[in-house]
């Protein structure tokens, strides 16, 4: 899984904005976003909690539209999804492109048994017969690994296991035989070998339906065990962007080191952690430069002033800051 | 480790006091007007009342209002604005009284046995299953039967009854209160029972209890005046809305402004307690 | 007596199951939640004990079982040597200001309606840490201890982000002095940054006030960061305890092995060296006989289907609870 970057992207986007609140007070969520995901690629959006990363997928699928104002273009096949309307965005959502979020229980109906509810998007986004969408539904809880699929398709959601739920989250959503799923921190609800065993199922259904994924997650291990595409999200905007080997390998932006060093990974036992002082910007006031500057050890004078462009080549290293990390010291290591 | 500003500083700084934003709830304003109003005539009812209320004259029975007597007259020729005005310190009494005592006990009990469980909950389960298993006013009427008629009995049926949906609200309030770790942290930090229940979960329960009770206040208003319809509430000649609404109740088509004017009084009144409570569920709620 | 502040003698926890009348009536047990099973560990003075598992694996109910929320229905939690659920030992406050907790959800350990000065000035004032004129002079001092700015005294837990508020409740806790902290998942509910702070925090009181600590998180690489000795658990039982560094870099446990693996790594090339673990926790409620890890065990043979293993150390390993611990070491 080396070279993908030769392959038109199947999802571009540029210049995402999204701005919540009403009135006097404007929350700018998301600024400014652009990236391009692949047939098969995956691409992880990292970043601490408002950060904006979770807004960023919801405003490609238009769900943030109720609660604030999106501009900019999220291109799929030649068209623009931010000025859909609601009726052909419903068409798209589940079907082209499906979603699946971090608490699935909350995300199932309870009351609907998980046959009917995989029934349910197949019959508004397929042309199957009833035998055929029966069968594939048991085809698809196959494929998510639930035993017994067939029996199970009668039963509740609140019958399954955490892990399984998120299975079962996982099989609906791609039912319709998405060509993009959008995944917001699909395992952070779960145990560790619950995890790995929920992305492992991510990474081999990308494969081979040669789809593409967009998994959003704050954990830098999920998105270097799973990930060939990373965005590293601060306040709102993508601070670095590149394929996850070099971002993670010699991370640029201070802000990428930090997180990075945070983790107590080949650390000293007991030693104190890198940490990056003060706590993330209030999106309400936002400093006028760089959004990380008053955090950040490599700060300038510029960067209070004004703020760093990212490099807008999509599927190339890009960093948005004026002083990048060029010296390697350990900062992965 | 230097720079450790508080994060929500300037967040809070933009955050209204629920003062301010209580000015901005319209309704919320116009319950407080008219409650407001309502408790200055309770008070100082003989400043606004033109008449005696029980003054009776002969010469002036049963007239429709007139600039002399704005709502008119009985058939004692009392004048029936200032028996209205009269009734308001009866019947806001009544507001209070016959809901203080049963939010207090209710609160008390309701606390108790929420936190503590066990079998005082299963016995106290049982006692509120037997009670709301009758139509509230049945019972009060019950009550009053058995005590006797008056304004007293009737705050001490009320509050018999009336308790336990304040104690089932509380019960409930503070079990769910407890699933929050504050409630565990003050277990583990070694506070006694009663300090963990009276100074950390009472105050994060009112919040329901607070609103229920302004609901409480009109239906107190509305049960005490249909109690004194039936006599069996504050006794005639006292100025008392249901009394009123009673004493005209037989001269509808010829003396309206009799019965009109006390149930425009009570739909008052209960209109403004319900529109405070309404405000209060949003005002009260704990920032976070 | 051994330097053991805590000992923890072979608790069990069950908590009961609800049953309808129809199952009184048919006689059918009640279905009851296993959460702890058997449990032993020693808490040595002035060490970081970490306890790993899976959510339902018991870890946080043990925390809760330690300082006295929930009650054993077998075994003890001796504090000194005293088992602090004696009744004549419940009554006594004082263990609960020695031996004190701390919350993983930092929006709801503290009270919202009260502020800082008043959560802790409650504390200093129930337990007599000091005189009334003492107080203010004590506050500003905690405040310094955990790094919070002083006009923290004066807000309202809403005012807070996650971190200063984790920063707040270790205020409290160390208000009254007490010599073990049991910290439930205290970093979970944190970014990454905002953990490495509340780590270091951590780490640098249990230097400057001598404390013992058991940290309970699933955050394996936290946990080892942190701790002197882990135990990990599986379905309320202890499979395997030692030392840190060792049972990281060699877990003997199977169990240890795949949860070690599942942890991602930051490195992509990694990617895929895994050990799968099948299926999932099975429920506590059920716990399979045997080896209760038998059913996801790649290693099993038909004595663990039914012969509990007990936990014995292993040479140059930590103690292990598996049959096969010498066989499965040396793969």
């Amino acid at each position: 899984m080396t070279l993908k970057t030769v392959h038109t992207p199947l999802l571009s986007v540029d210049g995402l904005c999204t701005t919540f609140g009403s009135g006097d007070v404007s929350i700018p969520a998301v600024r400014d976003v652009g990236f391009s995901v692949s047939k098969g690629e995956i691409l992880g959006l990292v970043g601490e909690s408002g950060s904006g990363k979770s807004v960023t997928l919801r405003s490609i699928l238009g769900l943030s539209r109720r609660y604030g104002d999106t501009t900019g273009s999220v291109l799929w096949k030649g068209e623009n999804l931010v000025s859909k309307n609601e009726a052909d965005m419903r068409r798209i959502r589940g079907g082209e492109i499906a979603m699946i979020f971090q608490e699935p229980m909350t995300s199932l109906n309870p009351l609907l048994t998980v046959g009917v509810q995989i029934d349910e998007t197949l019959k508004s986004h397929t042309g199957l017969t009833a035998t055929e969408r029966k069968a594939r539904a048991i085809e698809m809880l196959d494929l998510v690994g639930i035993p017994a699929a067939r029996s199970r398709l009668g039963e509740y959601p609140h019958q399954f296991s955490g892990g399984m739920r998120q299975r079962v989250m996982i099989a609906i959503a791609l039912a319709a035989r998405p060509k993009l799923l959008l995944a917001d921190e699909p395992t952070t609800a779960l145990d560790v070998t619950i995890q790995a065993q929920i992305l492992d199922l991510i990474l081999s259904l990308a494969q081979d339906f040669d789809m593409g994924v967009i998994l959003v997650t704050h954990d830098l291990g999920v998105v270097a065990q799973t990930c060939d595409q990373v965005a590293v999200m601060y306040a709102g905007r993508i601070v670095e962007q590149g394929a996850v080997r070099e971002v993670l390998r010699t991370p640029q932006h201070p802000y990428t080191v930090g997180l990075m060093r945070s983790v107590p990974e080949n650390v000293p036992p007991r030693t104190p952690l890198y940490s990056i002082p003060g706590t993330p910007p209030s999106l309400l006031s936002l400093p006028a430069g760089c959004a990380f500057a008053p955090r950040c050890p490599q700060r300038t004078d510029l960067c209070a002033q004004s703020r760093p462009l990212l490099a807008t080549e999509t599927g190339q290293r890009a960093v948005a800051c004026f002083n990048q990390v060029k010296n390697r010291g350990g900062a992965a290591a | 480790m230097t720079d450790l500003t508080l994060a929500s500083g300037p967040k809070a700084a933009q955050r209204p006091s629920r003062f301010q934003m209580a000015l901005k709830k319209p309704g919320f304003m116009a319950g407080a007007a008219i409650i407001g109003a309502s408790t200055i005539l309770a008070l100082f009812p003989q400043v606004f009342a033109p008449h005696d209320p029980n003054f009776i004259d002969y010469l002036a029975v049963r007239q429709p209002p007139s600039w002399q007597h704005p709502f008119g007259t009985d058939l004692l020729g009392r004048d029936t604005f200032s028996r209205v005005i009269w009734a308001y310190s009866v019947n806001m009494q009544m507001a209070v009284l016959a809901t203080v005592f049963a939010l207090t006990i209710g609160v008390i009990v309701g606390a108790l046995v929420g936190y503590y469980r066990g079998i005082a909950d299963m016995i106290f389960g049982r006692v509120v299953d037997a009670i709301i298993t009758f139509p509230f006013l049945v019972l009060v009427i019950a009550v009053v039967a058995v005590l006797g008629p008056g304004l007293i009995n009737m705050y001490i049926a009320i509050t018999l009854v009336g308790w336990v949906y304040y104690a089932r609200l509380m019960r409930a309030e503070v079990i769910s209160q407890m699933s929050n770790d504050y409630a565990s942290a003050g277990i583990v930090m070694g506070y006694s029972d009663l300090r963990i229940i009276f100074r950390h979960l009472l105050p994060n329960a009112m919040t329901p209890i607070v609103v229920y009770w302004m609901t409480d206040m009109a239906l107190a208003i509305l049960l005490g005046s249909s109690l004194g319809y039936l006599g069996l509430g504050a006794q005639p000649p006292q100025a008392e809305w249901g009394v009123l609404i009673a004493e005209g109740r037989n001269f509808i088509t010829t003396a309206w402004w009799l019965s009109l004017m006390p149930g425009i009084a009570i739909v008052l009144t209960g209109l403004g307690f319900s529109l405070i409570g309404d405000g209060l569920a949003d005002l009260l709620r704990p920032r976070g | 007596m051994s330097d053991a502040v805590l000992e923890i003698r072979d608790v069990n926890l069950a908590f009961q199951g609800k049953r309808s009348v129809l199952d009184v009536l048919a006689n059918r047990p009640s279905r009851d939640v296993h959460a702890l099973n058997g449990v032993s560990l020693d808490l040595k003075r002035g060490e970081t004990l970490g306890v790993v598992g899976e959510s339902g694996c018991g870890k946080s109910t043990l925390a809760r079982c330690i300082v006295r929320l929930h009650e054993p229905t077998g075994g003890e939690v001796l504090f000194q040597g005293r088992d602090v659920f004696e009744p004549a030992e419940r009554r006594d406050r004082t263990y609960n200001r020695r031996v004190q907790m701390m919350f993983q959800d930092p929006y709801s350990s503290l009270n919202p309606r009260m502020t800082t000065r008043q959560i802790l000035s409650e504390a200093l004032t129930v337990h007599e840490m000091c005189t009334e004129d003492e107080v203010p002079s004590m506050l500003s001092g905690l405040m310094d201890l955990v790094q919070l700015p002083q006009d923290a005294l004066d807000k309202y837990p809403h005012e807070f982000s996650g971190g200063q508020r984790q920063r707040i409740a270790i205020a409290r806790a160390l208000a009254v002095e007490p010599e073990v902290l049991i910290a439930d998942e205290l970093v979970s509910a944190l970014d990454v940054s905002v953990q490495a702070q509340i780590v270091n925090l951590l780490l640098d009181l249990q230097e400057r006030l001598g404390l013992t600590i058991l940290f309970v998180a699933h955050d394996l690489r936290l946990v080892r960061h942190v701790s002197n000795r882990v135990a990990v658990i599986y379905l309320g039982r202890i499979v395997e305890i030692g030392d840190s560094e060792t049972l990281f870099a060699n877990p003997s446990h199977p169990y240890s092995q795949a949860l070690l693996s599942a942890a991602p790594s930051l490195d992509p090339d990694e990617k895929g060296k895994k050990i799968h673990l099948g299926g999932e926790l099975p429920s506590p409620m059920d716990i399979p006989p045997g080896c209760p890890f038998h059913v996801r065990c790649r290693h099993k043979t038909p004595k663990c289907t039914t012969e509990l293993p007990a936990l014995r150390p292993l040479e140059g390993r930590g103690t292990v609870a598996c049959h096969h611990a010498e066989e499965i070491a040396n793969v």
